[in-house]
C-alpha cells in the first residue's frame, strides 16, 4: 500500500489538510478580511493539487485568475461595502440547521464516491501539458470557448451597468 | 495515490461551502463560499481527468470553463452587492428579504 501512495500522496495529504482547515476557518471567522486571506490559502492549495494531478495549465490559470484577480475583486468588494474591520458575528440563526445540511451532504457524497471509486488510483505517469490543452481547446472545443468569451463580455457589460451610478 | 482521497477533500470543501452559503450573513462571504464550492468541483474534474488519462483533456478544459464562469459570476455578484449597499447601506442578507417567499 505504501508504494501505491508515493511521495505525491503524502504531499497531497498535507496540502489537503491545510485546505480543509482554511475552508473551515473561512466560514467560521469573525473577521471578514481574514476570511478573504483564508480563501487565498484554499485557492493556492487547489493550485498545488492541480499541479500534483498533472494539470499544469489549470494550476497556473488558477493562480492567475483566482489568487490574482478574484481575491483583489473580493477585497475591493469588502472595502467598498465598508466591511467592519474588527471582529463581528456573521452567523445567522439558521446556523445549526446549515451545519446539519452540510454534514448530511458531506456524508452522502463522500460515502457514494468512496464506494464507487474503490481501488481506482491516479498513477502520475501521463501528463497533459499546455500543448495538449491548447490543441484540444482550439479544435474540438472551439465553439464552447467562443460561447464562454461572449458570456464573459456580457458579464463585463452587465457588471459595469449594474455598478454605475444613475446620475452620471 | 487513491483517487478517493481527492474526492473526499472535494466533498468536504463542497459541504463547507454549503454551510457558508446557508449560515453566513454577509453577502461577500456568501460569494466567497460559492467560490470554494466551484473549486471543489474543479478538483473533481481534474482528478477524474488524471484517473482516466483522457487524451482529450476534457476534464481540464471543463475546469477552465468553470473558472471563467466563476469569475463572471463573481463580477456580477459583487456589482449587485455594491448596488444593494448603495441603496440600503447594508450587505446583510437577512435584511434584503423583499423578494423572499
Amino acid at each position: 500500500m505504501t508504494e501505491a501512495i508515493g511521495a505525491q500522496g503524502y504531499v497531497f495529504a498535507g496540502v489537503g489538510l491545510v485546505m480543509a482547515f482554511a475552508a473551515v476557518r473561512l466560514v467560521t471567522t469573525k473577521n471578514l478580511v481574514h476570511g478573504a486571506l483564508y480563501l487565498v490559502v484554499t485557492l493556492l492549495g487547489a493550485a498545488v493539487v492541480f499541479l500534483l494531478t498533472l494539470a499544469e495549465f489549470v494550476a497556473w490559470v488558477q493562480v492567475l485568475i483566482y489568487v490574482g484577480a478574484v481575491i483583489v475583486l473580493i477585497l475591493f468588494g469588502l472595502m467598498l461595502t465598508k466591511a467592519p474591520l474588527g471582529p463581528t458575528a456573521f452567523d445567522n440563526e439558521q446556523r445549526g440547521l446549515a451545519a446539519l445540511v452540510a454534514a448530511l451532504i458531506f456524508a452522502l457524497t463522500s460515502s457514494v464516491t468512496w464506494t464507487a471509486f474503490e481501488g481506482k488510483t491516479i498513477d502520475f505517469d501521463t501528463a497533459f501539458g499546455v500543448e495538449a490543452v491548447g490543441q484540444e481547446l482550439f479544435t474540438t472545443m472551439v465553439l464552447p470557448f467562443e460561447v464562454v468569451s461572449v458570456l464573459l463580455l456580457a458579464a463585463l457589460v452587465g457588471a459595469v451597468i449594474l455598478a454605475k451610478r444613475d446620475d452620471d | 495515490m487513491p483517487v478517493q482521497w481527492l474526492l473526499l477533500l472535494s466533498a468536504f470543501l463542497f459541504s463547507v461551502g454549503i454551510y457558508g452559503v446557508l449560515a453566513r450573513r454577509n453577502a461577500v462571504i456568501v460569494l466567497m463560499s460559492i467560490e470554494v464550492m466551484l473549486n471543489a468541483v474543479n478538483l473533481n474534474l481534474v482528478a477524474f481527468n488524471a484517473m482516466l488519462k483522457d487524451a482529450a483533456v476534457v476534464g481540464q478544459i471543463f475546469a477552465l470553463f468553470v473558472i471563467t464562469i466563476a469569475a463572471a459570476e463573481l463580477g456580477v455578484g459583487l456589482a449587485i452587492v455594491i448596488l444593494i449597499y448603495r441603496n440600503r447601506t447594508t450587505v446583510s442578507i437577512d435584511e434584503v428579504s423583499l423578494m423572499k417567499w
